[in-house]
């Protein structure tokens, strides 16, 4: 009985350390970003925190936490105490102004480019030599063709895609009906949604499912570097959508936890030459001209258009194209 | 605690033993702290929205189709269990081949390897140029990102429970019966059909109920292998995570109300076909 | 679950293939096995077999420096305590119930019964949500939790809560039948004789359930150290902080790391292989105390 209570009171004792552990912990900053910035956040967190060091002369740890662009965001607004939030979507930051006023509502206006740090867009993956003769976003209606997306209802990336097929549509003039009719015969072609930009790329590259992926430039580039430049082809198409990740402060978490100089510091950085410079290394594209111009061999130019300016506010096209009920859910529904 | 005691009112003769009060009591409040309440938590949030709203959330075409493939698969998934699960028993309580040890032991692989790991393994197996896979593809059948995979990830979390129920009722079958039905000059198929099978019956179906209310939930092992197509491969519980993903909490908990009811009473039914089992065998487990 | 056979000496089969009577052809025989040995082969052996040769796929090298990293080294440390807290909390919980159930009959037994499996078969998904819906931000105790600086989801506490939760049923689902089974002469016998409560639990009850007991002990554990779906949406993802071993394999498997996310894979089958080996041991000392009061 002896032993027994005396575990109890060791297993207590550890449950409330851990309790406090999360508490106590300071000068560290949590990023809670989307699912696949792992690998630029972590060349970055060190980077930044060897500037803070030589600026202040203290030290900071940064931790992430990846996920779905919106399920952080959930996360962010159910309680996760992330002191920064940098996602692919401005509706997953706009959420956490409305539900409980958790970022400034101005949070836009406080860092340059509508506080985004860097760009990237919609690209096509294909197999080595392109068997298929995939070159624009018309290709990809053809009946019988393999087209692998990430799930437009979990993911941002798949969000992109259908509004980069949308509006690819839009921008040569074509009518709602005319991008409607063609985007249900692009997911006509889908046989699997992953949840996950991962998740689609795994599908199409390790399952040999589908003759195209279509995801985010830097993705499309990770995989060609990691997976085997002989096997995967980047293939860019006539006009493709501009995808700006947004960044911002938890302001509530960092006036709570008192980390607000560092997290801003963190995001100004994002914006700094050496921020930029680490950002256009993963093969983001930099905001910076001078960085751009550094990198200028990765970022082949492509005409890209904005959300804001070809379909109308975010607040309005999310809704409209993906809420239950909305146009995606009509599309795949009725097909 | 002698009020909760005195509302279950245990009958007289059972009283001899100390500690009805206390470990009732304690059982009570621990069920209630860590299941009942939060429980109701699910219930209480789905209640935000109206009657004609919870029925339109939850009776949406795609989580209608998603409840036919949770469902059907599950059933189709526990209804292979039977038949093969009923196989793999029979075969290690009555035949000796080599390796049985290592096949008993490894029938509870399932409840020990974590559903994602299986979810991956078995994606990398079934996927078109995976081990099985490859084999399957050239005859025209697709398993991994189809409904088929679905059903592969439930069949594979599902294959303890049958196996684990018949398995003590066969050890424990009296050779007697058989011989006097042999002696009788009965078949050896129709000795199975009569005699062998209704004993068998309560803890099959105890197999089959219980290998089908776990299929339903699962999430980890599904997700990896299902494809995720709407109206064709999305599970029920995707569908609540695809409303959380759009901050819905109270659509998902209304889909979640749906599931919670069904297991309910799916569990309620396998401990009174438990009971029946109990009764039938004359067995006091 | 697998409760009966627990105590349960395993039959000789010879019993069987000897007696003309409980005797199969030999076609009959060879499709039974055949069947019973393919379907074995396609649905266990083979995802195990998969899991090793993808982890070591890359050598041992590789395999090494995977477990070794510090992540997964943080996410191995949090797997262990949170089976460290959840399980003997369940065990408590066990054996408590088991007692109020088995050796006492009362009104709504059989609904009390159900209720305590309910954890088995609820989604472990929805038993991620009602934790965020309870402790979350804007959950029940949100802002109390808030104020008093107490987190429970995106942090350890939640991990263990869901844990908890999803293992819940485990020990007292194999303690109540076994204990049913064994009747309550001996524990009344024992209380005519003057002995009190504990002494008769401890002495009389306890070595009689230990191994049913420690059967559902390692039963827990498996369940509570490969959790995925609950502990998912109640961890928060935080790198070296709030990632289980579950949880590692997923991330890693996202960062095209396949060669380590199997390597932190195998290391929870090989924990399943261990809780296989161990439940065999147990048996087998089952059946020998069985053969021994007999």
């Amino acid at each position: 009985m002896n032993t027994r209570s005396l575990t109890l009171r060791s297993l207590l004792a550890a449950a409330i350390a851990s309790l406090s552990f999360g508490a106590a912990a300071q000068s560290t900053l949590l990023n809670a970003s989307y699912d696949v910035s792992r690998e630029l956040y972590k060349d970055v967190n060190p980077a930044f925190g060897a500037a803070w060091k030589a600026k202040t002369g203290k030290d900071v740890t940064v931790n992430q936490s990846h996920g779905g662009s919106s399920k952080q965001a959930m996360s962010v607004a159910a309680g996760l105490e992330a002191d920064v939030v940098t996602m692919n979507q401005s509706t997953d930051i706009d959420i956490l102004v409305e539900r409980g006023g958790l970022v400034a509502a101005d949070w836009r206006d406080r860092y340059p480019h509508q506080a985004t740090p860097y760009t990237t867009t919609s690209v096509f993956l294909v197999r080595k030599g392109n068997p298929k003769n995939i070159k624009d976003w018309a290709d990809l209606a053809r009946p019988g063709l393999g087209v692998i997306v990430p799930n437009p209802k979990t993911s941002g990336n798949g969000r992109y895609t259908w509004l980069a097929a949308w509006g690819s549509v839009k921008a040569q003039g074509g009518s709602d009906a005319d991008a409607q009719a063609f985007v249900s015969k692009v997911f006509a072609n889908v046989p699997v949604l992953d949840g996950g930009g991962r998740g689609a790329t795994t599908t199409f590259t390790q399952r040999d499912v589908g003759d195209v992926l279509v995801t985010f430039e830097n993705e499309a580039a990770l995989i060609a570097r990691e997976l085997g430049a002989d096997k995967f082809e980047v293939v860019y198409p006539s006009i493709s959508i501009d995808a700006s990740a947004p960044v911002a402060v938890v302001e509530s978490v960092a006036a709570k936890r008192g980390t607000a100089a560092e997290a801003r510091a963190y995001l100004d950085f994002l914006f700094s030459e050496d921020g930029q410079r680490i950002i256009a290394k993963h093969y983001f594209r930099p905001r910076s001209e001078k960085v751009l111009a550094e990198f200028a061999d990765r970022f082949p130019p492509i005409k890209t258009f904005k959300v804001e300016e070809l379909l109308g506010p975010w607040k309005e096209v999310h809704p409209k194209h993906f809420a239950d009920g909305g146009l995606y859910d009509k599309t795949v529904v009725n097909r | 605690m002698s009020a909760v005691a005195a509302f279950f009112n245990p009958t007289r003769q059972t009283r001899v033993l100390p500690g009805f009060g206390l470990s009732i009591g304690y059982t009570l409040v621990y069920l209630s702290l860590l299941v009942l309440i939060p429980l109701s938590a699910v219930f209480l949030k789905s209640a935000e929205l109206s009657l004609a709203q919870f029925w339109d959330v939850v009776t949406a075409p795609r989580v209608v189709a998603s409840y036919k493939l949770s469902f059907g698969a599950s059933l189709l998934a526990a209804a292979i269990n039977a038949v093969f699960g009923l196989a793999l028993a029979w075969a290690l309580v009555r035949y000796r081949f080599p390796g049985k040890k290592l096949i008993d032991a490894l029938v509870d692989l399932p409840f020990a390897l974590p559903t994602a790991v299986a979810g991956i393994a078995l994606t990398a197996l079934y996927a078109g140029n995976g081990w099985v896979g490859s084999l399957l593809e050239p005859l025209g059948i697709k398993v991994a990102f189809t409904p088929l995979g679905v059903l592969v990830a439930l069949v594979f979390i599902g294959v303890p429970f049958v196996v684990r129920t018949v398995q003590p009722i066969l050890e424990d079958l009296e050779t007697e019966l058989e011989e006097a039905a042999a002696s009788l000059g009965a078949h050896r198929w129709t000795t199975f059909r009569r005699v062998i099978l209704p004993i068998l019956t309560p803890a099959l179906l105890t197999g089959f109920a219980l290998a089908f209310a776990r299929a339903v939930g699962e999430y980890g092992s599904v997700i990896f292998i299902a494809g995720n197509m709407p109206m064709v491969s999305e599970i029920t519980p995707l569908m609540i995570i695809t409303k959380l993903e759009q901050y819905d909490y109270v659509g998902a908990t209304a889909i979640a109300v749906v599931m919670l009811v069904l297991s309910f009473v799916l569990l309620l039914v396998i401990n009174l076909l438990q009971a029946w089992s109990a009764k039938a065998t004359g067995r006091n487990r | 679950m697998a409760v009966a056979g627990v105590l349960h000496g395993r039959v000789d089969a010879r019993r069987f293939e000897t007696n003309a009577a409980t005797r199969e052809s030999p076609w009959v025989r060879r499709t039974i096995l055949g069947a019973a040995l393919a379907f074995f082969a396609l649905f266990l052996l083979l995802p195990l077999v998969a899991v090793f040769f993808e982890a070591l796929r890359k050598g041992w090298g590789t395999y090494l420096t995977a477990l070794s990293d510090a992540d997964a080294l943080a996410a191995i440390k949090l797997t262990l305590i949170t089976a460290l807290v959840a399980v003997p909390l369940n065990l408590v919980f066990g054996v408590a119930a088991a007692w109020a159930i088995a050796k006492f009959q009362f009104r709504g037994k059989h609904f009390l019964t159900t209720l305590i499996d309910l954890p088995f078969s609820v989604s472990p998904v929805i038993a991620g949500l009602i934790f965020v819906l309870l402790f979350g931000a804007q959950g029940w105790f949100g802002e109390w939790l808030s104020a008093h600086d107490i987190k429970i989801v995106f942090a350890v506490p939640g991990i263990v809560l869901a844990t908890v939760f999803v293992t819940f049923p485990f020990v007292a689902r194999e303690l109540i039948p076994l204990m049913e089974a064994q009747g309550r002469e001996e524990e009344e016998a024992a209380t005519v004789l003057g002995a009190n409560g504990f002494q008769t639990f401890w002495r009389v009850t306890l070595p009689n359930i230990k191994w049913g007991l420690l059967y559902g002990v390692i039963l827990c554990n498996a369940r509570a150290m490969g959790e995925f779906g609950a502990v998912s949406v109640v961890s928060g993802h935080i790198r070296g902080l709030t990632n289980t071993m579950p949880l590692h394999v997923e991330i890693l498997y996202n960062e095209y790391n396949f060669a380590a996310a199997f390597a932190v894979a195998s290391l929870l089958a090989l924990l399943a292989l261990v809780t296989l080996g161990l439940k065999t041991f147990i048996e087998w000392k089952a059946s020998q105390a069985v053969k021994e009061t007999d």
